[in-house]
């Protein structure tokens, strides 16, 4: 049986306590709040954090608030389970709820959180592995020894000498985000309360995330994400369209994320896109979603969005299905679900 | 054996399995949910290199860290075993040479799990690398380095080549000849429960008990007494209740011997589970195998003459290898009559997880290659390819150009109930672009003929006792791998003596208490074990009916026995509850305790090489497969599945439909998605999220046909389910492609970037076709030739034996 | 918040690697010491002896492992002791009542829902929970329901059958008793 290294548990009651206690313990310390990535990974000696600081006991970050004439706030300690079946987001902000609903399997969602899938490592398949399998691949830049994942910049080894296997000449880690959350939220608008040592702060959810496989989160180490604010939904559409292998369990190779509004004479008012699964972070298409602006649907105009998708995505051989398929799959995702989103009209 | 069949009371009835109320209760004991006092926990170190010789193992490191009892390596436990008497090459942990990345090289044996996972990081191993061998084309091309130094030449590990009849004769007399190549890529069996033993070594009686989850007790306790030089009465296995096998637990193992080792040195039990990434490493899952096949036609669709090459991926070691090599070519010719036939198969050895039996054991690989070729040919000359099937079919009381007996045979039948169901004729070629529909047929033995080491001895043998309380027990070697032997067990021995599977009480699996089962394996169980147990019950009921007939005062004959009674069919007032009848019996011959034995009836053939392929009866599928496919993603989904299977007589049709179900479910596994995949030496992806096994949402709804051929051969008429019905789905799937997309994926599985590819390739004006472009530039060795059976293909008899 | 929480507490003094922990299985209260690495998986399996919950994985890839916690399926790998402290687990041992099985294990056992039995304590405690929300699901209701749960076996075909006919039988009023 595969078993959890030793660790030691902290179980703070309150996030100021939560805070403090990833501050003290320093970039040796890891939070937890559902367990589905940290404990496998753990498992896998991927984490080898010295302390766990469990975020089941705080409070503040469970629950659900607000309506969709406000907007949603959205504990970050809240299950999968929970946000995707809140009446408020399946009516109003149907793109979040099938992007949650994709996530692994309802058991799974049970126990994960809205705020552990916006913080989900980054994945690939040369580093999610066991130790004997890396061991045996002579490790990756992402996990560079037995010892685990670099927690933090700060505690990473000054030189990593080893390759990114599935780019060996590259300077970086090429990990890929691979949470259906984070591009569902961007292209709602959605931003994300943090909270820190330093205070607290307000961010787009897509400023979250860095273009680095390894250190791919723009937060320090103690900060945690406490909520997800949702604007106020106001005649927003949105859906969620996502690549995978198999109808549950599988993380998405592919995932796109769309979020708009028409005006009363039918032409795009505004539109978000994100796309996740091709890149080591969920990227915010704005040029794409630019053409949409001002525009009456037409089957023309869905595919300029999908080219202006397809394009640029650059998704590397390090997931389910071969790259150059989850690039191909990119153009056709956003086009259905822009004709998801937009009737008849956008139809070819 | 068919007399029977007028008067049936639980034979055929839908009655729940007799484990299903230990398994839906969570209170059946697999193999992990045993421990013993004093129970040490083991693990294994693995590989990391996939062929290197071993310069130097330290352990001192990890014996010192406390909480370790003991940690062994290959030169602790270095006799050579295998399943096969041919092929001996395993060792429990790697010696001076490691063969795949995965391969154990020592075993530690601690007072928990943590601290044995510890130690292993403190085990130094220093190798040096040797070139991998990791592909068919690479082991046929470079004789060097070898894997093995054991087989003659090079990394070939076997070599079959036979021609029946004259195949040039055969081609000669052609209208129409095609040739096809396919691949058909590894994958492996995914049991649920990973695998598991638990040892004891008796220091003062001097005697080893292994429980493990094991298809095959009979042949590990051979195996563990050979690695560790004990003799075989020492050695006692018990076989758990299997939590998923599908051959992938029919070879004696690494960690059932190292347990069996460090309980030996350390006096305590020791248990060793498999991790997850461990199961993909034992693997004996299907092979990777490159065919080639060309058959001669009439105009009309008559086959003349085939010809059929496979090149097998044997992975690192033999294990039931040198079968598997003869699988490639021996059943294609018990589906359709082949008047003359060659057969050229070679088994390479590369530097991966041994392959080995896996669900259909060899024949799902040639058997796709064979259904979509035939598919093919049949739209070449303008045929229906059910048509074309029809024109070729063996029927009832063959013999093969192989020399394959067929006996019951409802292949036709269950092609007219399959073309039936389907509406095969409405929508072939006429369903919208997208959708299609696909056929293939299949297939497959009752048991293997021979054994798998030469002995004269019985396959199977059941002991049934009754005693004084009128309980009845019967003693069986058969192990329950959810394919429902017990229940097989349990239903024949209470049909004949008139009571319930319920009433049964069964003592399986012990090689200490039961006769011998060879293990379930080749679909194997129904037939024999069904036969030894009716055998035995009959017996049984002999002796109860004399004392019953006593003192009732009517003749024996007139005796018939159900609902628990025994009583006289012609006045059935006359009577004796069972357990009275049962006391009476003991009362007048002493203790009842009967026997029944079965040895399949001997083979046809009596060439080198015939000894795969013989079976007391064979099983018959037919399948439909309906798809839908999105030309723009690739995605094919399986939509609906008709499958029609000659069961012979169902000995209970909830376990015929299960295992039709299952069957059909792994098959689209195999398909559409599962691959046992490598890249730089090393599996790519040893993990249940990463290996991609369908969900409750991929599986289709399935039509089950049952087909009733009586097989005279089997208990109560009764043929095997386990495998045939999984071999024909594969193929019908990749012809329903075509039928949908007009595409040929002629390599395995059938994903979405390979029907892309070819639609593409069809978009450009080419073939769209998706599969190996050439066959590797081997020459095989002249084959051997077999006359075929005189007045072929009709059976005479007095030939046999 | 404030604002600055940089001083520093005795957070790591604090940290432990062992915890008493209380909890309600299958209706029996436990009070164990456990260390903190240990999942709810190994205390059911190992110091509880409830042998009935399985593993394929441990990293929640197979879904054996799963059981109720307060009345939801969750996967006992992925879950520590520790924070099981005062809440109710269900195991597959659990679901008898009195002596008379569930609905849920009759229909199992009836319709040939289980082959090796290795995915049946799962796939049952996961139907289970989904009735107790959804008396009478639809079968793509039951398919969601139980998508977490991989079978090599039955191909789901039975399992679904079995839920059906459970749910069937849970809903017609005489038959409860």
């Amino acid at each position: 049986m595969l078993r959890l290294p030793r660790f030691q548990y902290v179980r703070p009651s309150s996030l100021r306590e939560a805070v403090s206690a990833l501050a003290d313990c320093g970039p040796q310390a890891m939070p937890v709040a559902g367990g589905t990535d940290v404990y496998p990974k753990m498992k896998r000696r991927q984490f080898l954090p010295r302390y766990l600081v469990s975020l089941q006991g705080v409070p503040e970050l469970k629950g659900i608030r607000g309506d969709e004439r406000a907007g949603l706030v959205i504990g970050a300690g809240c299950t999968l389970t929970e946000v995707a079946s809140h009446p408020v987001v399946r009516r109003f902000y149907p793109g979040l709820a099938k992007a949650i609903e994709s996530i692994s399997t309802p058991v799974l969602r049970n126990m994960g959180t809205i705020g552990g899938n916006l913080c989900l490592d980054t994945r690939c398949n040369y580093y999610d592995q066991t130790l004997p399998w890396r061991a045996a691949l002579g490790w990756c830049m992402k996990a560079p020894d037995p010892g685990g994942w670099p927690m933090a910049p700060e505690a990473a080894p000054a030189e990593n000498q080893v390759p990114c296997r599935v780019a060996p000449g590259s300077p970086r880690c090429w990990a890929v985000a691979s949470s259906d959350g984070a591009p569902a939220l961007m292209a709602l608008g959605a931003q994300a309360r943090l909270v820190g040592p330093r205070g607290e702060r307000v961010v787009p959810v897509g400023e979250l995330y860095r273009d680095d496989g390894m250190f791919f989160l723009e937060k320090s180490q103690a900060e945690l994400v406490a909520e997800v604010l949702l604007p106020p939904a106001d005649g927003t559409r949105s859906t969620y369209w996502k690549l995978r292998r198999r109808g549950a369990f599988d993380f998405p190779v592919l995932g796109v994320a769309v979020a708009l509004s028409l005006d009363t004479d039918g032409r795009v008012a505004w539109a978000r896109l994100a796309v996740t699964g091709v890149a080591s972070r969920p990227l915010l298409m704005d040029e794409a979603a630019r053409l949409l602006v001002g525009q009456k649907p037409s089957p023309e105009l869905v595919e300029a969005v999908a080219q202006a998708v397809y394009l640029p995505v650059r998704p590397l051989d390090n997931t389910d299905f071969a790259h150059y398929y989850r690039k191909r799959m990119a153009g056709v995702y956003v086009r259905r679900a822009l004709q998801e989103l937009l009737g008849p009209a956008a139809a070819a | 054996m068919a007399s029977a069949r007028r008067s049936l009371n639980v034979v055929g009835k839908p009655l729940p399995r007799v484990d299903a109320w230990g398994k839906a209760t969570g209170r059946t004991r697999y193999a992990d949910d045993l421990s013993l006092p004093r129970m040490l926990y083991g693990r294994l170190l693995l590989s990391t290199q996939p062929h290197a010789l071993i310069k130097r193992i330290d352990v001192s490191r990890a014996l010192e860290l406390e909480g370790v009892v003991a940690v062994i390596t290959g030169r602790d436990v270095p006799v050579r075993y295998g399943i096969m008497p041919v092929g001996q090459d395993e060792t429990a942990l790697a010696v001076d040479k490691v063969r795949y990345a995965g391969e154990p090289v020592a075993a530690v044996a601690a007072l928990d799990e943590d601290t044995a996972e510890e130690a292993l990081s403190l085990i130094e191993v220093e190798y040096e690398p040797l070139r991998p061998i990791m592909s068919i084309e690479e082991a046929l091309r470079l004789p060097e380095p070898r894997i093995h130094d054991y087989v003659p030449a090079g990394n070939i590990h076997r070599l079959a080549s036979l021609e029946f009849g004259d195949v040039a004769q055969g081609f000669a007399e052609a209208d129409y000849v095609r040739e096809d190549l396919f691949f058909f890529q590894g994958n492996t069996h995914l049991p649920m429960e990973q695998h598991s033993a638990l040892a004891y070594w008796d220091p003062a009686e001097g005697k080893l008990t292994l429980w493990s989850s094991t298809q095959t007790p009979h042949y590990v306790q051979r195996a563990l007494a050979k690695a560790l030089e004990l003799p075989e009465n020492r050695v006692r296995v018990i076989a758990t209740p299997v939590g998923g096998g599908f051959g992938g637990k029919s070879d004696p193992f690494h960690h059932e011997i190292c347990a069996a080792k460090l309980s030996m040195l350390t006096g305590r039990p020791v248990k060793i589970t498999l991790t997850r990434e461990e199961v993909f490493y034992a693997h004996r899952g299907r092979h990777p195998e490159l065919m080639w096949v060309r058959t001669g036609v009439k105009r009309d669709g008559r086959i003349t003459a085939m010809e059929f090459q496979a090149f097998l991926d044997g992975g690192a070691y033999s294990s039931y290898g040198p079968a598997t090599t003869y699988y490639a070519g021996t059943f294609q010719t018990i589906t359709y009559r082949i008047p003359h036939y060659r057969f050229q198969a070679v088994r390479v050895f590369t530097n991966k997880p041994p392959c080995g039996p896996k669900r259909g054991h060899g024949t799902p690989q040639p058997r796709y290659a064979l259904e979509v070729h035939l598919d093919k040919l049949a739209h070449d000359l303008g045929l229906d390819p059910v048509e074309l099937r029809l024109r070729n079919l063996t029927g009832p009381n063959e013999v093969t150009v192989n020399w394959l007996h067929i006996t019951s045979n409802g292949l036709r039948q269950c092609i007219e109930r399959i073309v039936e169901a389907s509406g095969w004729r409405e929508k072939r070629g006429r369903l919208p672009y997208g959708r299609g529909i696909g056929f293939a047929v299949s297939a497959y033995m009752c048991g293997a003929g021979l054994p798998i080491y030469y002995n004269d001895m019985p396959h199977s043998e059941v002991q049934v006792k009754v005693d004084r309380s009128g309980n009845v027990t019967a003693y069986s070697m058969a192990i329950d791998i959810g394919q429902g032997s017990d229940t097989v067990i349990a239903t024949v021995v209470a049909e004949v003596l008139g009571l319930y599977p319920e009433d049964i009480r069964l003592v399986t699996a012990d090689t200490d208490l039961t006769p011998i089962d060879l293990g379930s394996y080749s679909s194997r169980v129904t037939m024999m074990v069904g036969n030894a147990a009716y055998e035995a019950a009959m017996k049984a009921r002999q002796l109860i009916f004399r004392a019953a007939a006593r003192e009732l005062g009517v003749p024996v004959r007139r005796l018939e026995a159900r609902d628990r009674t025994v009583f006289d069919r012609r006045d059935p007032s006359r009577a004796l509850p069972f357990a009275e009848a049962a006391r009476l019996a003991e009362a007048r011959f002493g203790l009842i305790s009967t026997i029944g034995s079965y040895r399949p009836p001997q083979r046809l053939g009596t060439y080198k090489g015939s000894g795969v392929g013989p079976s007391p009866a064979y099983s018959y599928s037919a399948c439909a497969v309906e798809v839908q496919c999105d030309p723009e993603t690739g995605e094919v989904k399986v939509e609906k599945v008709w499958l029609a299977h000659d069961i012979g007589r169902p000995i209970n049709p909830i376990l015929v439909e299960g295992q039709i179900e299952g069957s059909v479910y792994m098959a689209l596994g195999e398909v559409l998605m599962e691959e046992q995949a490598f890249r730089k030496g090393q599996h790519r992806a040893p993990s249940m999220l990463d290996y991609k096994s369908p969900t409750i949402k991929e599986m289709p709804p399935v039509v089950s046909i049952l087909v009733e051929t009586d097989e005279p051969r089997g208990p109560f008429g009764a043929k095997e389910v386990g495998q045939g019905p999984l071999l024909c789905v594969i193929p019908a799937v990749a012809n329903a492609v075509y039928d949908a997309l007009g595409v040929r994926i002629d390599e395995t599985p059938i994903t979405p970037e390979k029907v892309l590819k070819a639609l593409d390739e069809k978009a450009k004006g080419g073939p769209g076709r998706v599969g190996p472009e050439r066959k590797p530039d081997f020459a095989f060795r002249e084959p051997t030739r077999v006359e075929r059976p005189p007045g072929w293909p009709h059976y005479r008899p007095h030939e046999e034996g | 918040m404030a604002a600055d929480l940089t001083g520093r507490s005795n957070t790591v003094a604090e940290a432990t690697t062992k915890a008493p922990v209380r909890l309600l299985v299958n209706g029996q209260p436990y009070e164990l010491l456990v260390p903190v690495h240990r999942t709810l998986l190994e205390t059911l399996r190992e110091d509880l002896q409830l042998t009935g919950t399985k593993h394929g994985c441990e990293v929640g890839e197979c879904g054996m492992c799963t059981v109720l916690l307060d009345g939801e399926p969750v996967l006992s790998c992925l879950t520590l002791t520790v924070e099981v402290e005062g809440r109710t687990v269900t195991t597959v041992e659990g679901l008898e009542r009195g002596g008379e099985l569930h609905p849920l294990q009759k229909a199992f056992a009836q319709m040939g829902a289980t082959q090796c039995g290795y995915c049946t304590p799962a796939m049952l405690l996961t139907a289970k929970s989904l009735l107790d929300r959804s008396p009478s699901p639809s079968e793509d209701e039951i398919r969601e329901a139980l998508s977490g749960v991989l079978c090599r076996c039955t191909g789901y075909i039975k399992i679904i059958a079995a839920v059906e006919m459970a749910a069937r039988q849970m809903g017609a009023p005489d038959s409860v008793a």
